[in-house]
């Protein structure tokens, strides 16, 4: 919808697919979604044929779709680099900057970048900003996956038996996804999250259950038209239970919409924590998170501006470049809807 | 459309019993009451803490209290603060014009700058303009807005004084040193609507963009060109109002995110609005100031939802409303 190549896209990939190496498709291997649909695959007696006429399978023209386009590849090559800067806190720490993320050191308060050791300055209380980014940056994106894993696998449940089970399950499954995205989702957030004031864990479990309604709702409805589809039908006729019918039949038809809808949410997730943070009701100090990093700099914003910034630079980073894989993945799985 | 007004109000009503139910649940699930800060007081007797306890009426299960919660607002009272025994209705009508000011004016804010930004790059689809507003519309979309509002005042407050060009405030309503006419106002709104319409303007424009590309390519457009009617008229005219309905829904769903939004920028920009006033009730345990926001939230959330599905009726004479949605 707003993407940029998107046309250039269009163009080229009618031209690449038949020429990609399979080896390519790595990076989709091992993910759950692909063992899955593969699993599903064998179980129906397809594999021989399919291998013979080698037409690659939905995840793997996606990954081609996906691999063409450049805006989202360049995304996920700096939104890894993010990943890999914020799994080697421990690494920076000890041999780039030489402290430890809670040692203050009170003499060296608002310290600018480039000073006395602290290569992007010192905060409040003396404290080393690089490591603190570090280690800050694994708190925040660990809470905005581990959020989005149990929205995934709650909202995805719930929505799957509320659509499949129908009557009055789904009556009052439905009731209750209803009260919930009546209440705006920030005021919820906050109130719980003070409230029972979590760790991090607790946090992400906050975070899902204020998120899982929508997937829940979006799911449910497309259970509803698959339902009445023919091969379900079929798949009845012969015998198959209903676990068999959900998990075989059913969900590796909305896994695509799910992935999508679940990389799409991230970036919402991510601002969710570290405004929770910046209000001071999320991750609590000392422990470092990119939200709470801002919401301590906000008090010297008048004097010291990198403080304000750098963190806020990594959490906009963050949220920019998963917003851009996850458009990336929603064009790569649906090119009807990129324009 | 009347009788369906009534019945989306009506069913508002389980709505607010399943909100308030589940706030109520929610606050009173955590241990300890608010008195519980008292007790541990070594100032203060355990005797006039369990006294304050019964004539909060704390002493009572939550559901007995819910229930009387309940019949209080069905009489129109919202209660008493915990925090200092005044009405809490008084407070909350004080400042939800405050937030509704911000709300209303960023929103129009948006949709002025959001609006014919889609419509040129629909037009323009496909030139550098339109790749750029692409860009910025992405890289709006994905700003956190408490960052943005910090940036704006380090740049039009702080950087602007400090480099001799006229400056905004840095927060507030009025200036305190004898501020309050209309001019101070005006200058006090600026940042906090900028810093909630900016973040808007990115997915509105987007939004707006493919809207108007659909209606475009549509066959009723390429019979009025056939016809050889101006493109000018068949943009404005034609296209226009069709590409436009979408965006009511859109906007209508984006409305509790601008309330939302006003927790960071009320408190950021120290505005005496909704979301500063329920941040202040959630750190001092104020727990029917807290039902009382939470209520009013979920009514806004209600409430905006129902005028964006009627706005759309009434412009779109294809939905008919009375014969079931």
């Amino acid at each position: 919808m707003i993407d940029v190549a998107s046309e250039e896209r269009e163009s080229r990939s009618q031209l690449a697919p038949t020429t990609d190496p399979p080896a390519n498709t790595a990076p989709f291997r091992g993910t759950p979604t692909l063992s899955a649909h593969a699993a599903a695959e064998s179980h129906d007696g397809l594999l021989d044929r399919r291998s013979l006429h080698k037409t690659p399978g939905l995840y793997i023209r996606a990954w081609r779709r996906f691999r063409d386009n450049r805006v989202a590849m360049t995304a996920l090559v700096v939104l890894s680099m993010i990943v890999v800067f914020v799994l080697s806190a421990g690494l920076i720490s000890t041999h780039v900057t030489g402290f430890t993320p809670q040692e203050n050191h009170l003499a060296d308060k608002l310290k600018p970048p480039m000073t006395d050791g602290y290569i992007l300055g010192s905060d409040g209380n003396g404290r080393d900003i690089l490591t603190r980014l570090a280690y800050g940056g694994r708190i925040s994106i660990m809470i905005a996956v581990l959020s989005a894993l149990a929205t995934f696998f709650v909202g995805g449940a719930i929505g799957l038996l509320s659509g499949y089970a129908g009557g009055k399950v789904d009556t009052v499954v439905m009731r209750l996804v209803d009260v919930l995205l009546s209440i705006p989702g920030l005021p919820l957030l906050i109130l719980i999250a003070s409230l029972y004031s979590p760790g991090p864990v607790g946090l992400a479990l906050i975070l899902a259950f204020v998120s899982w309604p929508g997937i829940a709702r979006i799911v449910r409805g497309e259970v509803l038209s698959l339902r009445g589809r023919e091969y379900v039908d079929a798949a009845r006729t012969l015998g198959a239970s209903s676990t068999r019918i959900v998990l075989r039949h059913i969900l590796p038809n909305i896994m695509p919409l799910m992935v999508v809808y679940i990389s799409l949410i991230i970036p919402g997730l991510i601002l969710a924590e570290t405004g929770l943070s910046f209000l001071g009701i999320g991750v609590q100090v000392p422990t470092p998170s990119w939200g709470n990093m801002l919401g301590d700099a906000q008090q010297f914003f008048r004097t010291n501006v990198s403080n304000v910034i750098i963190p806020g630079l990594m959490i906009y980073l963050t949220s920019l470049t998963m917003y851009l894989v996850g458009s990336g993945l929603r064009d790569a799985f649906d090119p009807r809807l990129s324009e | 459309m009347t009788a369906y007004i009534i019945r989306r109000l009506l069913q508002m009503i389980p709505l607010i019993f399943g909100v308030t139910f589940l706030t109520f649940a929610l606050i009173n699930l955590i241990p300890g009451s608010p008195v519980a800060r008292i007790r541990d007081n070594p100032k203060i007797r355990p005797e006039a803490a369990i006294e304050l306890e019964r004539q909060l009426g704390l002493d009572k299960p939550w559901p007995e209290r819910y229930v009387r919660w309940l019949g209080d607002l069905a009489q129109g009272d919202l209660g008493v603060s915990l925090y200092n025994r005044l009405p809490v209705a008084d407070r909350i009508w004080a400042v939800i014009p405050n937030t509704l000011l911000l709300a209303v004016l960023a929103l129009t804010l948006a949709l002025l700058v959001a609006v014919p930004l889609g419509v040129y790059s629909a037009v323009r689809h496909g030139t550098l303009f339109d790749r750029s507003a692409s860009v910025g519309a992405v890289a709006m979309y994905a700003m956190p807005d408490f960052w943005l509002a910090l940036l704006l005042v380090i740049l039009f407050s702080l950087k602007f004084r400090e480099w001799g060009f006229p400056s905004l405030p840095v927060g507030g309503m009025v200036d305190p040193r004898g501020g309050g006419g209309f001019v101070d106002r005006v200058q006090h709104l600026i940042l906090p609507v900028l810093a909630l319409a900016m973040v808007q303007i990115g997915s509105w424009s987007a939004f707006f963009r493919s809207s108007m590309l659909e209606t475009l390519s549509q066959e009723y457009v390429r019979t009025a060109k056939g016809k050889g009617l101006p493109s000018r008229t068949i943009l404005y005219v034609h296209a226009f109002k069709n590409a436009f309905l979408p965006l009511i829904t859109i906007v209508g769903l984006a409305l509790p995110g601008l309330l939302g939004g006003a927790f960071f920028i009320e408190t950021i920009f120290a505005w005496p609005g909704m979301g500063r006033l329920t941040f202040e009730a959630v750190g001092r345990r104020d727990y029917t100031m807290i039902m009382a926001t939470t209520l009013m939230f979920s009514v806004l959330t209600m409430v905006s939802n129902l005028i964006a599905d009627v706005l759309y009726a009434v412009l779109d004479p294809r939905i008919r409303l009375d014969k079931g949605v």
